[in-house]
């Protein structure tokens, strides 16, 4: 039965993730997306870490997911035309985030076939009260310091999509910012 | 079979049960009841009082003509109606339908899934809901439907945060995200709605915005937009999105009386004590809860107009987010202090 769930829902991550890279209409990828991220949220259940899987649902498949639609939407963006390769950065950092994947599973497979016991993650990882006493103990600063960096990047945002407003002008701190960006 | 199974299976029919008879009863219920609200008639041919005419509502359903727009992504469009029906004929599975029992010794409580992370699968459930709005105003190649979908997805993700931090207030002094824990701390003290009462205000007016209901139905705003997301739609494919959204409204009843207002519970009357008769009572005086909440929602539907979309997004954060917060600290200091 597990072994059921998880080759369907594996399939299904790993297809429709071929779909979001490949698929030339922008809106079809953006929802094979979503579909890619509920298969893993499937995937994570049957890890033994359902907090996870929740959230996993509950904000990237349920929140960013619609962010990403609603702007590919509004764009109104045209199907994709086949681009022959693309950059030479873009070519090199292919080519390291594949070497990486390589290794990573080359690595769970060597430890696999060493015996390590690769099984589903225990309670005092994974249930709720470890989790909050690990985020908010151990790992409190780096918490406070990302709380921080996405707060500055809201503002961010905020100044680069702000519009320039000719009559008034009191703010040129954020007159100058918006310049600098074009 | 072991006593568990038996009772998931009697659990899952009692919920499918009571979800599917509320469709109709609420059909007739919106349409007697707009009718009473703007002192008309309203459908009375059809059996005492006109309670027949949800079933010739959807003889009408059935055998109307089943249209495909020549234009429509047709994946897509044969979809989103069954993607309108998962989230809310999923997401009741983590709501007590009454006391937990003991049968032939084991615990059974009364919900279908009485996962550890309880209401968090009930909201992520329910945030799948906007996809089936936004992939039938996308499929259907309308611009109408499109700005629907568009609407509808800065809509949802607007007042799912007040939605979702009015629920955090509630769990925090319980300390856990199982909704039977919920109602056992307030049959053990008072109703949620009397210590937390604006965050039941944020709540419910979020939940308005969640089901797309008047005065915040801006994805399908007849006057503006045909009808929005579903212009396109006919026959049971428009029943599907109309069925998804009554029972939308149905299941948020359920979570918002279960946070708020004690679920099953009745103060005075011990339903825990009485056995599978309490259990029964219990989910009585549940559905009694949410058959006031719905009346609710049909009332504010005939009551008031709808909002301009900067309103509504100005409300969502402006007005709504900071009193979720406001609420939320106010929770979290009285908790610490012992008073919750």
């Amino acid at each position: 039965m597990e072994l059921a769930i998880f080759l369907i829902f594996g399939a299904l991550a790993v297809v429709s993730a071929l779909v979001v890279v490949l698929h030339r209409d922008p809106v079809k990828s953006t929802l094979s997306l979503v579909v890619t991220l509920f298969a893993t949220a499937v995937l994570f259940l049957l890890l033994g870490a359902p907090f996870i899987g929740v959230l996993q649902v509950l904000v990237y498949t349920g929140a960013i997911v619609v962010l990403f639609l609603f702007v590919v939407m509004l764009l109104n963006l045209q199907r994709e035309a086949r681009s022959e390769g693309g950059g030479r950065l873009q070519r090199i950092f292919a080519i390291l985030a594949a070497a990486a994947f390589a290794a990573m599973t080359g690595l769970t497979v060597w430890r696999w076939t060493t015996g390590a016991d690769l099984g589903a993650l225990d309670e005092g990882f994974v249930s709720l009260n470890a989790l909050a006493a690990e985020l908010f103990d151990r790992f409190l600063l780096p918490f406070e310091i990302i709380g921080l960096l996405l707060l500055v990047a809201v503002v961010a945002a905020y100044v680069l999509a702000k519009r320039p407003d000719p009559s008034s002008g009191a703010d040129p701190g954020a007159d100058s910012s918006t310049e600098a960006t074009r | 079979m072991s006593v568990q199974t038996i009772a998931m299976l009697v659990k899952l029919g009692a919920f499918l049960g009571i979800l599917l008879t509320t469709i109709p009863v609420m059909v007739w219920v919106e349409r007697r009841g707009g009718a009473m609200m703007q002192d008309r008639p309203g459908p009375n041919r059809l059996g005492p009082l006109g309670l027949f005419q949800p079933l010739a509502d959807a003889g009408k359903f059935i055998f109307k003509e089943d249209i495909l727009p020549s234009e429509a992504d047709r994946f897509l469009y044969l979809l989103a109606p069954v993607l309108a029906l998962i989230p809310a004929f999923s997401t009741y599975v983590v709501i007590p339908l009454g006391p937990t029992i003991e049968i032939q010794g084991e615990q059974v409580p009364m919900m279908v899934a009485p996962a550890e992370t309880g209401v968090l699968l009930f909201l992520a459930l329910a945030s799948l809901g906007v996809y089936s709005l936004v992939v039938a105003g996308w499929a259907s190649n309308n611009k109408y439907s499109l700005l629907g979908s568009i609407r509808a997805s800065a809509q949802m993700i607007s007042y799912e945060l007040a939605l979702t931090l009015s629920v955090v207030a509630v769990l925090l002094p319980v300390g856990s995200f199982r909704l039977d824990r919920v109602v056992e701390y307030q049959v053990d003290g008072v109703w949620n709605i009397i210590p937390q009462c604006i965050g039941f205000l944020v709540f419910l007016v979020a939940a308005f915005a969640e089901t797309n209901r008047l005065p915040f139905d801006l994805p399908e705003a007849e006057s503006e937009l045909v009808a929005g997301y579903h212009t396109e739609y006919s026959a049971m494919r428009f029943a599907c999105f109309f069925m998804g959204e009554y029972a939308a409204m149905t299941v948020l009843s359920a979570l918002a009386a279960t946070l708020y207002l004690g679920g099953w519970h009745l103060p005075g009357v011990d339903f825990a004590s009485m056995g599978i008769l309490g259990v029964v009572l219990g989910a009585a005086v549940l559905i009694a809860k949410v058959a006031c909440f719905l009346f609710f929602f049909v009332w504010v539907r005939w009551s008031f107009p709808r909002f301009r979309f900067d309103q509504l997004m100005a409300i969502g954060w402006k007005g709504l987010l900071p009193l979720s917060i406001i609420n939320l600290i106010w929770v979290a200091a009285a908790s610490l202090a012992g008073w919750l």
